[in-house]
């Protein structure tokens, strides 16, 4: 026997296990006609407070259900319960991300053909998170007008891994000089073609033409009628 | 900081392999990381040297070939590397593209196995 090393090809994707898991996961999705959407954002961007004025104005016409992953505390599950949908904490511990395995372990024993949406809200992080595929229909990037224009240019990855970008917090866009303008175009920058959102959970402004975004990526859904309805 | 998790799969992948080879001990890991992964190299390497130990890697290197991002260029039709992952655009003709040929990988490769 040679002492010299034997080389032998494997071709192994690191996150092979993750990706079946979230296969899975959205095949269920699919099969029960839930639309699945994650939020990602850096910690303090407006996450819960988005999710929670979204659950409330969504969950009086239809069935919305959400899984909130933080990393020690069960206060964001808290505060969206008081939308009256269900919710469920995923305490991630040390982790500082949401994996498909922790989904899956989630949404045990809930019946997902009873949903029409699920949000599933990941720890606030714009590194991590990037990597990991949850089976989600859509990715939601969320980016407050507190935060600066440039976190696109220096999350790149996250934001190109979304599908949508949310500004958030935009009733403070003059209070805090957003220059709304330079934060499309390093969005677009890292995300050419990327679909921008703009909103305030606070003030209401910009989730009419949120949830009219939803009910385009789910036509079986009247969003657009409820909100009409409180509004007028 | 998701590395350490990651060098973890890498190790009990290998390990694996090994040990379906008569728990040989492995000497070399070669894996391609690309610069979209969002996996950063030198958390990757410290963590890895972490998660060898006790194992049949222990005392391993973790080989990484970094791979560039390359799109689809829509206007040239063309493979294009882009000049910075802050700008997806064509280098040659400034077309904006979403399009990412290559640059999202985390695979292993190929193992040295020391025999």
């Amino acid at each position: 026997m040679s002492n010299e090393p034997r080389l032998v090809e494997v071709r192994k994707n690191i996150l092979k296990q993750n990706d079946v898991v979230a296969r899975s996961l959205r095949e269920r999705f699919r099969e029960a006609g839930v639309l699945a959407i994650s939020l990602v954002s850096s910690p303090g961007s407006g996450k819960t407070a988005f999710l929670e004025k979204a659950l409330t104005l969504l969950q009086p016409r239809c069935r919305v259900a959400a899984l909130v992953g933080d990393l020690a505390t069960e206060n964001d599950a808290a505060r969206l319960a008081r939308s009256r949908a269900p919710v469920k904490q995923i305490l991630t511990g040390t982790m500082c991300h949401l994996e498909a395995a922790m989904v899956q372990q989630a949404l045990e024993g809930w019946d997902l053909n009873s949903l029409d949406y699920l949000f599933i809200e990941n720890v606030g992080n714009l590194v991590c998170p990037a990597s990991y595929d949850l089976g989600e229909d859509l990715r939601f990037v969320l980016l407050s007008v507190t935060e600066g224009e440039d976190k696109p240019l220096k999350y790149p990855t996250i934001f190109n891994s979304a599908d949508v970008a949310i500004i958030t917090k935009c009733d403070l866009a003059a209070a805090v000089e957003f220059d709304e303008a330079l934060a499309r175009r390093n969005i677009q920058a890292v995300r050419p073609g990327m679909e921008i959102l703009k909103l305030s959970a606070k003030t209401g402004e910009g989730m009419p033409a949120f949830l009219q975004f939803l009910e385009s990526h789910n036509p079986h859904f009247r969003a657009t009628a409820a909100v009409t309805q409180q509004s007028s | 900081m998701h590395e350490l998790s990651i060098a973890m799969s890498i190790v009990e992948m290998a390990q694996e392999e090994a040990e379906r080879r008569g728990s040989v001990p492995i000497q070399a890991v070669h894996m391609r990381l690309g610069q979209l992964s969002g996996v950063v190299k030198e958390a990757l390497l410290a963590s890895y040297e972490m998660a060898c130990e006790e194992t049949l890697l222990a005392g391993s290197t973790l080989l990484i070939e970094e791979i560039p991002v390359e799109v689809m260029c829509p206007h040239c039709r063309a493979p294009r590397m882009v000049r910075s992952i802050q700008w997806f655009c064509c280098p040659e003709c400034g077309a904006p593209t979403p399009d990412v040929l290559r640059g999202k990988e985390l695979e292993i490769v190929a193992l040295e196995f020391r025999e």
